[in-house]
């Protein structure tokens, strides 16, 4: 796995700025994968580090880690037809609000494979109430993220998935103030 | 696992398996496919499949896949056993 991607701060790199506002997200990582399934478990403890910079709470660190190893599955099994060795790239952006400079408003992470085009009827999910193996990932990943999103530009497949960190508590606020 | 989980229960015909995932720290979507496919044989086999031991991130995946009502799950073994 090669990776520039370790996991940087505290000095954002601007993509979205204007003059006198916060940057709107910074990289945090960016990892140059080849679809081999070994390579999951690497990603997914990479992931869960970003999520810790974001200061997600455990349990949407969890969705965030699941979504993003189904979206990796996903891509070596239907994209790639489980061949081996052929690229995937993983970067994770950390978003800003405006207005927000102490407090990140989420992660973005976006996959990009140069696979087989996604069919979009297979991008719905299938109905729970069937109790049958096979079509969850699509499903997990919905339910872990509150943007999930499919592109194709120029021969390769974008996937865009971003968590939101759920608004303080006043009582946090007061303690950071 | 799932060559093991179905010689179980389709050659081996065992009335009662047991699943002990206490050392299972992390589940996906292929991993519930298994289960789910132990589950149909075992209603096939007219046997029962049991699972136990869950961690909260299996439980988490579980209730994704709105699956754990459908699934016989037990806090413990000893539960799993005298059910």
């Amino acid at each position: 796995m090669e990776t520039d991607g370790r996991v940087r701060s505290p000095k954002p790199k601007k993509i979205h700025s204007k003059r006198g506002t916060p940057p709107r997200a910074d990289l945090l990582l960016r990892l140059h994968l080849e679809s081999n399934p070994e390579a999951l478990c690497l990603v997914r403890a990479t992931v869960e580090r970003a999520t810790e910079v974001v200061h997600f709470p455990e349990d949407d660190s969890r969705a965030v880690v699941r979504s993003v190893d189904e979206a990796l599955a996903n891509v070596i099994r239907h994209a790639y037809k489980d061949r081996r060795g052929l690229p995937i790239e993983v970067t994770c952006r950390r978003l800003w609000d405006g207005r927000d400079t102490e407090r990140p408003r989420g992660l973005e992470i976006v996959l990009v494979d140069s696979g087989m085009a996604v069919d979009p009827k297979k991008l719905k999910g299938r109905p729970l109430d069937e109790v049958r193996p096979g079509g969850l990932g699509i499903h997990f990943m919905k339910q872990s993220m509150d943007v999930v999103e499919f592109s194709r530009k120029k021969g390769k497949n974008f996937l865009r998935m971003v968590k939101y960190l759920a608004p303080s508590k006043p009582e946090e606020k007061q303690e950071g103030a | 696992m799932r060559k093991v989980l179905l010689g179980e229960i389709k050659e081996k015909r065992t009335p009662k398996v047991f699943l002990n995932l206490q050392n299972v720290r992390y589940v996906d979507s292929s991993g519930i496919a298994t289960l789910v496919e132990g589950l149909k044989a075992s209603r096939d086999q007219g046997s029962r499949m049991i699972l136990f031991g869950l961690s909260r991130s299996v439980r988490e995946v579980m209730e994704l896949s709105r699956l754990q009502k459908i699934f016989e799950i037990y806090d413990t073994e000893e539960q799993a056993v005298s059910s």
